[in-house]
C-alpha cells in the first residue's frame, strides 16, 4: 500500500530520469533528512555524535570514494587508508601554511592532493587486472604509511610523530580542535557528505557512470565501442581518491583530534571495504547502510554485556567483537552477495507489488 | 651524491663479500618462509579461485594455539599433533560454513570472505589465548640453537642453527609438497583443477575433498612458518604482517605458478633485504622492508602484465 | 567485377556508393601462427558485405582488425579514402566503426536502456563538473540522446525491456539489445560478428529483418560474419570467403556460390 506506485505516470525522459521516479522515495528521503538535519542534533548526546553519527557519515564517505573505484570502475583496491591518510597530512600541511586559509576550503582542497596521488598509483591499474592490482594498490598502501612516518616534515617535525589538530574557527564559531562542539563538526560533516553524495550521484547516473560500469563489466567491449579505458580508470581513481581523502581529513579534523600514521594503516583500509562491499558495491545508498552496520555494530556488541550484566573485562569484550563482526561478514556475504543496498531494493520491489506475490 | 647512492652500495658488496654473504643468507632465510606462505595461497587459488587473505592469520592462529595448548601442560610434540588436528577441523568448518554457500559467487565476494575469516580468527585466537605476545617453545621441540662461524675470505658469516634448521625443513616440506603434487592421486586432482575446472569435475574428483585438503595443506604449512617465525622473533599477532609478504610474491611470480611462489619468494626475501641494509638504512631512514617487496613487484608488473613466469596474454573478443 | 570506383547497382535496385574501407595485402600473426595470410578487399558505401569460411578461416580475426583490436603484422587499412594510421581500438570507434561481438558482450550489470546509451558515449563530451552538476550541457545531452536512444529501442522493438538488466535477458533478446547499442552509434561502418550464431529458425528471421532494416532505412554500410550460407546468401551484396587464412573468393553470392574453390572448402577436399 505505502510503495503503490500505480498512476505515477512519465510523460517526458527528464520526469523518467528524475532521480526519484518513485514518489515515496522522495518522501522516504525527506524524512530521513529532517532526521538527520534536525531532530539527530537537537536530541543526540555527545556520546552518539562520537560514537555514532560523525564516524558514519565519515566512513560512509570514504566508503562511497571507494565504491566509485570498486563498485562502479570494478578496479579493485585496498589502498583506501593510506589515501585517506594523504588527505589528513595534506589538509593538516595546508593549514599550517596557511593559518588563514578556512578549514572547510582546506578541508575540500586536501582532497585534491590525494587525488593526485591516487592517479599516480592508478597508473598501474592500465597493465595490471584484477587481484594483481589489488595487490598493487597494497604498494601504495604500505609505502605512504611508511612516508608518514619518516618525512617528518608531514607532521611539522613534532616530538611525538603524531598530527595534533589545532583549534580553528570560522568566523569565531570553534569547527575543529579540542574547543569544537561536536554538533558543530557534525553539521560541517553532514553538510560535506550530503554534497558529496549529491555529486556522487549525479556522476553515477550519466555518461561517466555508464562509462565506468562499461569499464567494469567488460573492458575489452567497453575499449571496442569507443571508450577510452586509460581515462575512465584514471577519471575513476582521481574521483575516488578525491572523496576518500576528504574523508581522510574529515576523520582526524572533525573527529580523531589527532592522528598519528599507522591509523591509517590496513585495518582502515579493511574497514572501508567491508562498509563497501557488506553495504553494496555499485550502489550509493549501501555506503550509509554499510557504515550504519560496520561502526554501530561494535557500539551495541559493546553495550550489550553490561546491559545484561555479564562479568566480561572489556578487553575480552574487544576480542569478542571482532569475533562476531568477521562471523558477521560472513553471514551477510552468505546471505545476500549483492550487499544490503540490494536487499533494500528486494524490500521494495516486494512492498511496490504487495499484497500480491509476483 | 648520485654516486653515493647509486656506485657505493655495490662497492661496499664487493669490498666486504662476508657481510653481503652474511645479509644474503638471512634474505634467504625468510625468503624460503615467504615462499613457503606463497606457495599455500597458490594451492588454495589454483584448486578454488579463491584469493586466502586468512593465509597470514592462519600462521598466527595455528602458533598461538601450539603455544597455548604447550602452557595448558600438553607435551610439546602433542601439542603438534594436536594443533595439526585443529587445523583440520579449521579446513573442513570453511569448506562447509563459508566456501559451499558461497561458490560461484564473484571473486571478490570470496575474497571479502577470507577477509571475515581473518577477523574471525583474530578474535577467536585473542579470546582464547590472550592478546598478549608469547614466546615460542622452541627448545621443547628440539630446535636447535646456537650457531655456526664460517669465516669466508677472512671475514665472519655468522649461521644461526635455527636458520639452518628453518631452511632444510622448509626446502623438505616443498618437496614433500611437490612429491604429493606430481605423483599421487589426490595431487594431481589438485593441479588439474588449476588447470581446468570443469575437466577435473568430469573426471570425478570431488571438489568438496579438495578445498578441505588444500585449506589443510595451507593449514600445515602456516604451522610450520608459525614455529620458524615464531621462534625468530616470538608469537605475536605482528606475525601476520610477514605473512603479507607473500602477496608481492605472488605477483611476482603469478597467481597460479608453484615455480613462481618458490623462485619469486627467495629473490624477494634476498632483494629486500638486500635494499634495506644498503640503500634503506643508509638514506632512507630504514624499515623499508614494508614495501619494497610490493614496490619492486609493481614495476616488474608494469614492464611484464603477465608476472615472471606467465604466459604471454593474447586476448580475445 | 567490379572496378568503377562510383559504385554500382545492386539486384534490388539500391545504389552502392565509392570505396568506404579498403583492406589492402593484410598479413596477421600471433607469433609463428598464421591467422590471415595476405588478403586484400573493399567495403563499399551502403553495402551489406559478408566474409564467409569454415572454422578457422580467419574471420574472426578480419573483423578484429578492420576494428582495430588487432594490428596487422603487415598490410594497410585505408577508410574513407585516408591510410589508417595505427590506432586504439576506441579512437576507431570514435571514427564510426561500430560492431557487435561473436559472444556477447554486453554490460551484464546494466540495464538495457543504460547498455543502449553506452553506444553514445562517442558522441557525448560534457565534462566531470557538469556531469557531477546535472546541470546546463551534461543534462541537456543526456536528454537528447536519450530520445536518440528511445528512437533505436523503438525501431528494434525492445521498448518493454528498456528497464530490465541484460543478465535476465534471454540469448536472442540480448544479441538484439548488442546491435541496438552498435546502432545508438550512428556507426559509418557497423560489424556484426556472427549476428545470428545459436539462434533459432524464428530468431534468424527475426535478425536478417533488423539488418536488411538498418541498411535500408539509414543506409549504414554493413559488414558481418556469418556461418549460416543461406542466409549469408541472402542477405549479403557481395561476399568474401576465406579459408586458412587466405581468401578464396570474392563476389556477388551467386559468383561465389559458382566457384570450384568454395565449394572444395565446405565441403571439404584435403588440402595437400
Amino acid at each position: 500500500m505505502l510503495y503503490r506506485t500505480a498512476g505515477q505516470f512519465k510523460t517526458s525522459y527528464t520526469a523518467d530520469q528524475a532521480l526519484f521516479p518513485v514518489r515515496q522515495d522522495a518522501i522516504l528521503l525527506g524524512v530521513i533528512l529532517v532526521f538527520a538535519y534536525l531532530i539527530f542534533p537537537l536530541t543526540a548526546s555527545e556520546f552518539a555524535f562520537q560514537t555514532l553519527l560523525i564516524p558514519i557519515l565519515i566512513y560512509a564517505l570514504a566508503a562511497m570514494g571507494l565504491n566509485i573505484l570498486t563498485g562502479y570502475a570494478g578496479q579493485l583496491s585496498l589502498g583506501t587508508g593510506a589515501f585517506m591518510g594523504v588527505g589528513a597530512y595534506a589538509c593538516y600541511k595546508l593549514i599550517t601554511i596557511f593559518p588563514w586559509m578556512n578549514p572547510i576550503v582546506a578541508i575540500l582542497l586536501s582532497g585534491v592532493f590525494s587525488a593526485g596521488v591516487g592517479v599516480v598509483f592508478g597508473i598501474p591499474s592500465l597493465r595490471i587486472k584484477g587481484f594483481y592490482l589489488a595487490i598493487a594498490t597494497l604498494a601504495a598502501q604500505f609505502f605512504l604509511v611508511w612516508l608518514f612516518e619518516k618525512w617528518a616534515w608531514l607532521y611539522n617535525y613534532n616530538a611525538s610523530g603524531a598530527i595534533q589538530v589545532p583549534n580553528l574557527d570560522i568566523f569565531g564559531l570553534y569547527v575543529s580542535g579540542p574547543q569544537a562542539a561536536s554538533v558543530t563538526q557534525y553539521y560541517l560533516v553532514l553538510g560535506v557528505v550530503t554534497l558529496m553524495s549529491i555529486l556522487c550521484i549525479n556522476l553515477t547516473r550519466g555518461n561517466l557512470g555508464r562509462t565506468w560500469k562499461a569499464t567494469r563489466d567488460m573492458d575489452i567491449a567497453a575499449e571496442l565501442i569507443g571508450i577510452n579505458l586509460m581515462r575512465s580508470k584514471l577519471v575513476a581513481f582521481a574521483i575516488s581518491s578525491y572523496i576518500v581523502g576528504v574523508a581522510g581529513a574529515l576523520y582526524v579534523f572533525m573527529w580523531k583530534g589527532a592522528a598519528e600514521p599507522n591509523v591509517f594503516d590496513i585495518p582502515l583500509s579493511f574497514q572501508v571495504l567491508f562498509i563497501a562491499i557488506i553495504g553494496g558495491l555499485g550502489s550509493i545508498l549501501g555506503n550509509y547502510l554499510g557504515a550504519i552496520l560496520i561502526v554501530g555494530l561494535p557500539v551495541v556488541l559493546n553495550l550489550v554485556p553490561s546491559a545484561l550484566g555479564l562479568p566480561i573485562s572489556s578487553a575480552m569484550v574487544e576480542h569478542l567483537n571482532v569475533m562476531i563482526v568477521g562471523g558477521l561478514i560472513i553471514f551477510f556475504l552468505i546471505v545476500e552477495p549483492h550487499g544490503l543496498a540490494q536487499l533494500w531494493r528486494l524490500i521494495r520491489e516486494k512492498l511496490i507489488i504487495w499484497p500480491f506475490p509476483h | 651524491m648520485l654516486y653515493d647512492f647509486l656506485i657505493q652500495p655495490f662497492v661496499d658488496m664487493a669490498t666486504a663479500p662476508d657481510f653481503f654473504l652474511q645479509v644474503l643468507w638471512e634474505g634467504l632465510v625468510s625468503g624460503v618462509l615467504y615462499a613457503l606462505i606463497a606457495l599455500g595461497f597458490v594451492l588454495i587459488f589454483r584448486s578454488s579461485r579463491i584469493f586466502n587473505f586468512a593465509q597470514g592469520i592462519m600462521v598466527v592462529f595455528a602458533a598461538l594455539t601450539l603455544v597455548g595448548l604447550h602452557a595448558m601442560g600438553v607435551p610439546a610434540w602433542i601439542a603438534v599433533a594436536l594443533t595439526l588436528a585443529v587445523m583440520f577441523v579449521l579446513a573442513v568448518t570453511i569448506e562447509r560454513v563459508v566456501l559451499r554457500p558461497l561458490v560461484g559467487q564473484p571473486d571478490i565476494i570470496l575474497f571479502m570472505a577470507t577477509i571475515g575469516i581473518t577477523l574471525f580468527l583474530i578474535g577467536l585466537g585473542e579470546t582464547i589465548f590472550g592478546g598478549e605476545n608469547k614466546v615460542m617453545i622452541s627448545e621443547e621441540l628440539g630446535i636447535p640453537t646456537g650457531d655456526t662461524v664460517l669465516e669466508p675470505w677472512g671475514g665472519l658469516l655468522i649461521l644461526q642453527h635455527l636458520d639452518i634448521t628453518v631452511v632444510v625443513v622448509a626446502t623438505l616440506l616443498v618437496a614433500g609438497l611437490l612429491a604429493f603434487l606430481n605423483y599421487t592421486q589426490m595431487g594431481r586432482a589438485i593441479r588439474a583443477l588449476g588447470d581446468d575446472h570443469q575437466a577435473a569435475l568430469s573426471v570425478g574428483i570431488s571438489l568438496q575433498t579438495i578445498w578441505v585438503l588444500v585449506w589443510f595443506i595451507a593449514g600445515i604449512i602456516a604451522l610450520v612458518t608459525g614455529i620458524a617465525w615464531g621462534a625468530r622473533a616470538g608469537v605475536s599477532f605482528a606475525l601476520e604482517v610477514i605473512a603479507y609478504k607473500a602477496l608481492p610474491v605472488l605477483m611476482l611470480g603469478g597467481l597460479e605458478s608453484i615455480t613462481g611462489a618458490i623462485v619469486g619468494g627467495l629473490m624477494i626475501g634476498m632483494l629486500e633485504k638486500l635494499f634495506e641494509i644498503y640503500w634503506g638504512q643508509p638514506f632512507l631512514g630504514g624499515n623499508t622492508e614494508t614495501w619494497f617487496a610490493f614496490v619492486l613487484a609493481l614495476i616488474v608488473l608494469l614492464f611484464r602484465p603477465q608476472g615472471l613466469f606467465g604466459e604471454r596474454i593474447i586476448e580475445r573478443v | 567485377m567490379l572496378d568503377s570506383s562510383e559504385g554500382y547497382t545492386t539486384a534490388d535496385g539500391r545504389q552502392i556508393g565509392g570505396v568506404l574501407m579498403e583492406m589492402k595485402n593484410i598479413t596477421l600473426r600471433f607469433g609463428g601462427v598464421v591467422a590471415i595470410n595476405d588478403i586484400s578487399f573493399d567495403i563499399r558505401e551502403g553495402e551489406i558485405r559478408a566474409i564467409i569460411g569454415p572454422n578457422g578461416a580467419g574471420k574472426s580475426s578480419m573483423l578484429n582488425v578492420i576494428s582495430g583490436f588487432y594490428t596487422p603484422s603487415e598490410g594497410e587499412v585505408f577508410y574513407k579514402g585516408s591510410k589508417r594510421p595505427q590506432m586504439k581500438p576506441f579512437e576507431v570507434a570514435r571514427m564510426g566503426v561500430a560492431r557487435t561481438f561473436q559472444n556477447i558482450a554486453l554490460f551484464e550489470g546494466m540495464t538495457v536502456l543504460d547498455n543502449v546509451m553506452t553506444g553514445r558515449l562517442t558522441h557525448m563530451h560534457s565534462g566531470v563538473f557538469s556531469q557531477a552538476l546535472w546541470f546546463g550541457r551534461a543534462r541537456d545531452e543526456e536528454m537528447d540522446n536519450r530520445e536518440k536512444v528511445e528512437r533505436v529501442i523503438d525501431f528494434l522493438e525492445i521498448q518493454n525491456i528498456r528497464k530490465t538488466p541484460v543478465g535476465r535477458l534471454p540469448y536472442g533478446l540480448k544479441k538484439r539489445v548488442e546491435l541496438a547499442r552498435a546502432l545508438a552509434a550512428e556507426p559509418s561502418l557497423l560489424l556484426l560478428d556472427e549476428p545470428m550464431a545459436g539462434m533459432n529458425v524464428e530468431e534468424k528471421e527475426d535478425m536478417s529483418r533488423f539488418i536488411l532494416d538498418v541498411n535500408d532505412e539509414f543506409g549504414t554500410t554493413i559488414a558481418l560474419i556469418e556461418h549460416d550460407m543461406g542466409v549469408v546468401m541472402d542477405l549479403s551484396d557481395r561476399v568474401v570467403v576465406m579459408d586458412y587464412g587466405k581468401k578464396i573468393g570474392d563476389g556477388t553470392p551467386d559468383e561465389v556460390r559458382g566457384n570450384q574453390d568454395v565449394i572444395d572448402a565446405y565441403l571439404g577436399v584435403s588440402h595437400d
